[in-house]
């Protein structure tokens, strides 16, 4: 037993002694983990972006490691991996990593963790994520001011809340403009299935919508509106060559910024646990050039984008209405707090369709 | 062209590529070999199709590369459990992987990339006439081509010598090859046409359906063929009605969706499956009998020497 205690505590020392605790360090390991492939076009590759910006940035002082199309019951391992071959932060990136991330970051606390889109945190593990839902007020809006019909479309992947704030969100936008505009949702019940997610966009489109955006990542519903002179909206990085003449602006998640600022705190030795939520302010929401739109529908767009962006304007300003017409309780100031856009379950007023559960 | 018409014809769109990636693979096992790579040889398919298309702008010479490379996997799979013996579906599995990993390499530089889209062919008179002529007439080539493929594999197999051998391989090759017929060498070009059908399901997927390279982007509907040959009971006929009943299926939840349909989409998204197998369970209770797989399914043949 006194052996084994003192074996410990020479290890220890070692381990201590070799890397420096929070000493600054010259150089350092960078893992990424991927739930889809790199290839993407969507969220993955917004990710890998980011890894790009890391490299740029450190050069010679970074070396990075990326594991892609990582499902997500198979991820303690790939994490594991990662800590194990001298990896001194890791970005685990998808909501699904949340457990696996913890569960290996006790076992490694010397590694540091950020995940994303995920609530549990640890002394070295943080977390971030984007607004995203401020971007989906913005092409509420444009939507409601471009379509003919009054009768716009939603591709949903999963019904999650973060999937929900966003229909609500860019429901809020478009009634802002217009207080009648109908909006139609078909779940695809998948993240990625580009044929489905055409068909989708097309069964929309048959019936009479001509504004399509979607929550799902790939560019197949912007395609299939632009086949049918419709128009669309990119999801997670520009598809603009997509459909050159059918997107009006995209949601960009812009990870750049965030990941070269935290690789640059673990050199520095100022890296410690945190919880980011980033939105247009920051840019980690980043909105393309608008395009195909008439100049005073651009004009208003950048304004809300301004308004949103110094705080003048937050897509859940109070008094928020349910579905039945009730009042959603107020529990941020003047706005629904971040924990209840955070686990949001409900539909906003004025939009027809049931919220499967 | 009314809301009907409308959904008429993307059903008949969404078929397309399972029937043809079926018709493929119920060749195959008609000539007795299982092979499961289905879904890997359509990635393959789609990524040539894509690339080739893309490189040399043409959308012709994408669909032969997919054909191509459709054929060239089920080569190497042929080689591996007709050369070999190898396990069927433990090769047929690993194709799949294959696939899929292999489809993801090559098309890495074509991620992002598109391609124009591609006009229909209407079929003058056909395609006027009413409620259904716009769906089926007024499509893509690759409709067309998909409805001739049912008709020649049906034909071809029931009513030409050739055919007549080659059920005689898959129902059993010990006495195939004791009459003297070539058991392997019509095997090789049964796996072979499957392979290049699913090549061209695969060009369908990523020239015409959806018109760019993604990675996995056939979503499981290589295993959707594959289910499609069994529920079809071996027959082309059955096949097309199994193709368009999920297709059918497929469409109509996400209008049933956009429509406000009360109903949850889970069980809406489980509906093509559902639908599928209810249809074909009813189609095999009227035919009255059993009709069961080629007896030498799966099994692999050995020759004496």
């Amino acid at each position: 037993m006194k052996t084994g205690t003192s074996l410990i505590a020479a290890l220890a020392a070692l381990a201590f002694g070799a890397t420096g605790a929070l000493a600054q360090q010259d150089t350092a390991r960078v893992g990424f983990i991927y739930v889809g492939p790199v290839g993407d076009h969507g969220w993955s590759y917004q990710h890998d972006q980011g890894r790009q910006a890391v490299e740029a940035a450190f050069g010679d002082r970074v070396e990075t490691t990326f594991v892609e199309s990582v499902p997500e019951s198979d991820a303690e391992r790939a994490i594991e991996q990662l800590a194990r071959t001298g990896h001194d932060i890791i970005f685990t990136t998808s909501f699904g990593f949340m457990e696996p991330t913890l569960a290996v970051a006790e076992r490694y606390p010397d590694v540091k963790f950020e995940h994303a889109t995920g609530y549990k945190r640890a002394d070295n593990v943080a977390t971030y994520a984007a607004k995203f839902h401020e971007g989906r007020y913005i092409i509420g809006q444009i939507a409601a001011e471009m379509s003919e019909t009054g009768v716009i479309g939603y591709v949903g992947a999963f019904p999650i809340p973060e999937v929900i704030a966003g229909i609500n969100a860019f429901m809020l936008g478009a009634q802002s403009i217009n207080p009648d505009i109908e909006l139609r949702v078909v779940w695809v019940n998948s993240w990625y299935d580009p044929a489905r997610e055409a068909d989708a966009a097309t069964a929309l489109l048959d019936q009479g919508v001509d504004v399509i955006t979607q929550h799902t990542d790939s560019p197949a519903p912007l395609q299939a509106a632009a086949d049918r002179g419709a128009l669309g909206f990119g999801q997670a990085s520009d598809m603009e060559r997509f459909a050159p003449e059918a997107q009006l602006t995209a949601i960009v998640d812009n990870w750049n910024d965030y990941y070269v600022e935290r690789v640059g705190m673990v050199l520095d030795g100022t890296w410690e646990s945190t919880d980011v939520w980033g939105g247009i302010d920051t840019d980690m929401v980043h909105m393309s050039d608008y395009k195909n739109m008439p100049d005073e529908v651009k004009t208003q767009a950048e304004a809300t984008e301004a308004a949103i962006a110094s705080g003048e304007l937050h897509p859940f300003t109070c008094p928020v209405f349910a579905q039945d017409g009730s009042e959603v309780p107020c529990e941020g100031d003047g706005v629904l707090s971040d924990a209840q856009i955070l686990g949001m379950n409900f539909y906003v007023q004025g939009i027809d369709a049931q919220l499967p559960n | 062209m009314t809301t009907f018409e409308a959904i008429l014809f993307t059903i008949v769109t969404a078929s397309t590529p399972l029937l043809i990636a079926a018709i493929g693979e119920l060749v195959a096992e008609r000539a007795g070999v299982l092979n499961l790579g289905v879904e890997g040889m359509m990635a393959m398919g789609a990524v040539c199709a894509f690339a080739a298309a893309f490189t040399f702008d043409s959308t012709l010479i994408g669909i032969v590369m997919g054909m191509v490379a459709g054929g060239l996997m089920a080569a190497l799979f042929a080689l591996a459990v007709l050369g070999l013996a190898a396990n069927q579906v433990g090769a047929g599995l690993a194709l799949t992987i294959f696939g899929l990993g292999l489809s993801g390499l090559i098309g890495a530089p074509f991620v992002g990339q598109t391609r124009p889209r591609i006009e229909e062919w209407p079929i003058p008179i056909l395609s006027d006439i009413p409620l259904v002529g716009h769906a089926l007439f007024s499509q893509d080539p690759f409709v067309y081509v998909a409805f001739g493929l049912v008709v020649g594999t049906a034909y071809f197999l029931a009513r030409t010598r050739a055919g007549l051998r080659l059920r005689s391989i898959g129902e059993n090759h010990a006495s195939a090859h004791a009459l003297g017929l070539p058991v392997l060498k019509m095997r090789v070009m049964a796996v072979i046409f499957g392979g290049i059908c699913a090549g061209l399901a695969g060009a369908y997927l990523s020239l015409v359906y959806t018109r760019f390279w993604a990675p996995n982007m056939t979503a499981g509907r290589g295993w959707i063929a594959v289910a499609l040959v069994v529920f079809a009971a071996w027959r082309p006929t059955w096949a097309l009605v199994g193709a368009l009943v999920f297709g059918a299926a497929t469409v109509l939840q996400l209008h049933a969706q956009a429509a406000q349909v009360g109903l949850p989409s889970q069980l809406l998204a489980a509906a093509p499956y559902i639908a599928t197998i209810l249809a074909l369970v009813l189609l095999s209770i009227r035919r009255g009998r059993a009709v069961g797989a080629p007896g030498s399914l799966g099994t692999p043949f050995v020759p004496d020497r």
